[in-house]
């Protein structure tokens, strides 16, 4: 039995449905990203979780209790928002010890467990300091303390990373990985960037349009997306309008691909090929030829986009420290017919 | 020989900060039509008046001592920062709890309730006193319904009190506090609210613990404003007030127009502005203690 679990969620604002039939489910202790692009529905999700949005239908199990009766500040959730939501007008130790001071937890016992929560997110010299005296770094382990203080059975946080400097952002993110098992506590992590999710998660759950796309750890999402959303957000990917015959061939541009069998109806495919999986060889042994488009140094890669036959691809080659084939010149390009992903078309599912 | 030398950039000079230039206009009219006569007024408290001379350019605190030393000026000054503190207080009462509610309407009604709040303003304040004087009145609509549903048998007195000045300034200066204390709600978070619940709090608490004091440096600037605005009325008092209720603007107008004691007027004006000044100074002060920790 899972520990959290979200039976066919639905959430409908009016005419727009923003998350429709939603289920997954969350085991004890893991680190969960619920992953989607803006709008998705993955707040909208979250806050019906945290009961502030109700729910339209389906429902939602925490540790073997239905949640839906439960009014949000009797749910015991620790949440952090997007934009931390602190309290301004009270130092960091107040802000932390709210929670404590809501559940009538005497003075010398909040104490201390403000100062481990403090401690826990390296923040115990900043204890008297006020929230607006303060960077978007540590205003954001405030926000982590507060809500891990009053021990939590499930941990919430909304984008909590969207409003750091791309240097910072990495940094938190280990921080918050520590700071995670330390505490060990079930965390459920909504974001829209997939590298974030990729780092930091035991699963990701992507979504889009308010359905769930695909559940699986990080490095199958990535290398196994079911669907062809998933493979074009999560990384970068070729992705080729195919056809499966009723002979079991693939043809792409009337050519003959061989690929890996993909158990799939004959019909209109998508086939998917990330391009750090493609070889760039002499124009005659590839398995197509193209000519070199655009050529971008990204410091530790190239990225090439080469016109073929098939149709416009990418290809990331590691910069082993020499130059790599220039624009307008005629390369060729191979792969292992294994790392082709077959999909069904967009739109055919 | 190098001819590079042409190529470089000439030194540019640091531009002439235009700020203060285009400051000028606003300025020069601000020290003509505010400063000049304020310090005429203070020249003038500081003359000599006599019945049958009229005023003499003399310079003297002898103003100054008489008001300050008659217990009738006490009684005016005293009524005066009575009137002002209450409906201060009154507009705080009201007006926190409704820009709380105006903040949280959905926009159709809330852009209806900023006008009915804003109505007052819209209307003369001459207009507005006269209508709250046929309320007021003895035989106003008031006295007279409640005399007819038999709850009174005499008339209450309203009219020419203090507390019906009051009245009437509080329904002029609650959209000052209002808009006030909007301001400050609308620069906080709303989500605030949802954290404080998430951890526990009930909707009281929410309010009382969260959404008030990230309210507060609203109510406190709002409170400046209404203050000083109401220590310094002048037509609410003069028309519910009559010649019964005074208040330092009332004397003063007095001063200059019937008795044409213009230096004694001119000394007491000073001393309300001064007074004024001073409260609001000190109020600042304390609030900066209060909540300027956080704020800064
Ligand atoms: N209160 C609301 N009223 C109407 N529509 C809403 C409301 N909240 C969210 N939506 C809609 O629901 C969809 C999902 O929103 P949201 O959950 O915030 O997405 P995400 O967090 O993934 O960016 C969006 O199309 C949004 O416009
Ligand atoms: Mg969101």
């Amino acid at each position: 039995m899972a520990f959290l679990e979200l039976d066919r969620l639905t959430k409908r604002f009016g005419m727009i449905t923003a998350v429709d039939t939603l289920s997954f489910s969350v085991d004890r202790g893991s680190f969960v990203s619920l992953l989607g692009p803006s709008g998705c529905g993955k707040t909208t999700t979250l806050q019906m979780i945290a009961g502030f949005e109700d729910v339209t239908s389906g429902r939602i199990m925490l540790n073997g209790r239905n949640l839906s009766a439960v009014p949000a500040r009797e749910r015991g959730l620790g949440i952090v928002f997007q934009t931390y939501a602190l309290f301004l007008h009270m130092t960091v130790a107040e802000n932390v010890a709210f929670g404590l001071e809501m559940r009538k937890i005497d003075k010398p016992e909040r104490a201390r467990r403000v100062k481990a929560a403090l401690e826990l997110v390296h923040l115990s010299h900043l204890a008297d300091r006020y929230p607006r005296a303060m960077s978007g770094g540590q205003r954001q382990r405030v926000a982590l303390a507060r809500a891990l203080v009053i021990e939590p059975e499930l941990l919430l946080l909304d984008e909590p990373l969207s409003n750091l400097d791309a240097k910072l952002r990495e940094e938190m993110q280990l921080e918050l990985r520590r700071i995670q098992r330390e505490a060990g506590v079930t965390t459920l992590l909504v974001t829209h960037d997939q590298s974030e999710a990729m780092a930091l998660s035991d699963r990701v759950v992507v979504m889009e349009k308010g359905r769930l796309q695909q559940e699986a750890d990080p490095f199958e999402v990535y290398d196994r997306p079911k669907t062809s959303f998933v493979s074009g957000f999560l990384g970068k990917s070729n992705s080729l309008r195919a056809e499966m015959g009723r002979d079991g061939r693939l043809r792409c541009a009337e050519r003959v691909l061989t690929g890996p069998a993909a158990g799939l109806m004959p019909g209109a495919v998508e086939i998917a090929l990330r391009p750090e999986r493609i070889e760039v060889v002499d124009a005659a042994s590839g398995i197509v030829s193209g000519c070199v488009t655009e050529k971008v140094f990204l410091g530790n890669q190239w990225l090439l986009r080469v016109a073929t036959p098939l149709g416009d691809m990418i290809v990331l080659r590691r910069n082993a420290g020499r130059n790599e084939a220039g624009i307008g010149d005629t390369v060729g390009l191979t792969w292992n017919p294994e790392h082709l992903r077959i999909l069904p078309a967009e739109g055919a599912a | 020989m190098s001819i590079a030398s042409t190529d470089t950039p000439r030194e540019v000079a640091p531009p002439v900060p235009r700020e203060p230039l285009l400051c000028a206009p606003a300025l020069a009219l601000f020290l003509v039509m505010l400063l000049t006569p304020l310090i005429m007024t203070l020249v003038l408290s500081f003359n000599s008046f006599d019945f049958y001379e009229g005023i003499g350019s003399t310079f003297s605190l002898a103003n100054y001592t008489e008001v300050l030393g008659d217990r009738y000026f006490y009684e005016i000054f005293g009524r005066t920062f009575a009137i002002a503190l209450a409906t201060t207080a009154i507009c705080a009462i009201i007006g926190a709890p409704a820009s709380y509610f105006l903040n949280r309407m959905d926009p159709f009604w809330r852009s209806i309730m900023v006008l009915i709040v804003l109505g007052p303003l819209l209307i003369s304040v001459v207009v507005r006193t006269l209508g709250w004087a046929i309320l007021l009145g003895n035989r106003g609509v008031i006295n007279t319904a409640l005399m007819n549903i038999g709850l009174i048998e005499r008339p209450l007195k309203m009219m020419y009190t203090s507390g019906g000045i009051v009245l009437a300034l509080v329904h002029v200066m609650i959209p000052f506090m209002v808009l006030a204390v909007w301001a400050a709600l609308q620069r906080q978070d709303p989500a605030t609210e949802a954290a404080a619940e998430s951890l526990g709090a009930g909707p009281f608490t929410v309010f009382r613990r969260i959404v008030l004091p990230q309210a507060m440096p609203g109510v406190l600037s709002g409170s400046l404003i209404v203050f000083a605005l109401s220590a310094s009325a002048f037509a609410t008092p003069a028309i519910l007030g009559g010649r019964r209720v005074k208040v330092v603007a009332t004397s003063v107008h007095d001063e200059f127009m019937n008795t044409l004691n213009w230096p004694l007027g001119a000394a007491m004006a000073m001393i309300l502005v001064a007074a004024i000044l001073i409260t609001m100074i000190a109020w600042s002060r304390l609030v900066e203690d209060r909540v300027g920790r956080a704020y800064a």
